[in-house]
């Protein structure tokens, strides 16, 4: 194995070990934490609590898209109610953002776009309830950002055809390589900034959790996870999904 | 009192940590920028506030990606503890 890989191997192992040792005195898990592992072909795998938030984000999100949508479905002909209206804000507004940026192809990445925002942005506030935030984990941000990063690249073959590998090649041919980084830079830039953003928020709250006395953790924590989770979390959401239109739409336009 | 070495590797490692987070002045100075050109030209024109505010936040965040890339390294330096200690 190469070094890389052994360093690789390497940092994977601290993780884990880290994952099954840490433990913090607050609410907050700032740290990744094992609930059980499992060995699948020969390799241990971990239940972290990472997964344990995402299992409940998604089926929390699945049971109100459900209701929504039996909501919408069952009675059409009733005056909408104060859930509908909600609903239809929710979705004109998204809808809105990417017609603002996408313009005439918004119709095909209005779904795309609209489930990753509502995932991060659950994702993000999950830290209020007192989960662990799973976009505080590179291993759910990497496939957020690579699954961005296909759908650009993917589109872009769609609509340049093979001008898209001549326009890699411009404006002059021995800027390839750079060009070449420049699109592979484009899904670690965008995990890694959603990464960092949430788990800076994620750390300095165990921080302040784990460091300060009782009679200090309440009455000023507030502040902190407004701060962190809710107007660092929509600001995020808002950018990883701006930034994922506004690269697909140099492609496509 | 005797200081192993993967003592030393360590308070080297928190005073990495340290030095990677001067990469967050950067960041600042940029996002001040952004933010008060911004503001300036909302003063100019009052109506153009909604894709001012967006060519903002687009332009903040990725003037942020330098300075999480100084809090990831003291994040490695610190938790992961690459070089042991």
């Amino acid at each position: 194995m190469t070094r890389c890989g052994n360093e690789a191997k390497e940092i994977m192992n601290v993780l884990a070990a880290e994952a099954a040792q840490t433990e913090t005195s607050g609410g907050i898990v700032s740290m990744v934490k094992g609930v059980f592992s499992y060995t699948l072909f020969g390799h241990e795998f971990w239940i972290t609590t990472t997964h344990i938030s995402m299992f409940i984000i998604v089926v929390l999100l699945l049971v109100f898209a459900a209701i929504a949508r039996r909501k919408i479905t069952k009675h059409p002909d009733e005056v909408p109610g104060t859930f509908q209206n909600i609903l239809e804000l929710i979705v004109e507004k998204l809808d809105g953002m990417v017609a603002g940026s996408l313009g005439a192809n918004a119709y095909r990445f209005r779904n795309y776009i609209g489930t990753i925002f509502a995932f991060i942005l659950v994702g993000n506030l999950a830290g209020i309830f007192g989960l662990r935030s799973p976009t505080a984990d590179f291993g759910t941000t990497l496939p957020l950002g690579l699954l961005s990063f296909f759908l650009i690249q993917i589109n872009a073959f769609r609509f340049q055809k093979l001008r898209y590998f001549k326009s890699l090649a411009e404006p002059y041919p021995f800027l390839l390589p750079s060009n070449v980084i420049g699109e592979v830079s484009v899904p670690i830039s965008l995990s890694l900034r959603l990464f960092g953003n949430v788990l800076s928020g994620t750390l300095i709250l165990s921080l302040w959790y784990g460091m300060m006395p009782w009679f200090a953790k309440l009455p000023a924590s507030w502040f902190l996870h407004a701060y962190m989770d809710v107007f660092s979390g929509c600001i995020q959401t808002y950018v990883f999904s701006m930034l994922t239109m506004t690269y697909l739409n140099d492609k496509i336009s | 009192m005797g200081i192993s070495g993967q003592d030393l590797i360590f308070a080297c490692s928190a005073i990495g940590a340290g030095l990677a987070m001067i990469a967050g002045i950067g960041p600042g100075v940029g996002q001040g920028i952004a933010a008060g050109l911004a503001a300036n030209a909302v003063g100019r024109n009052p109506g153009a506030k909604g894709d001012i505010t967006s060519t903002m936040l687009l332009g903040q965040a990725v003037a942020e990606t330098t300075g999480l890339y100084g809090l990831l390294v003291a994040i490695l330096l610190m938790f992961v503890k690459p070089f042991g200690g």
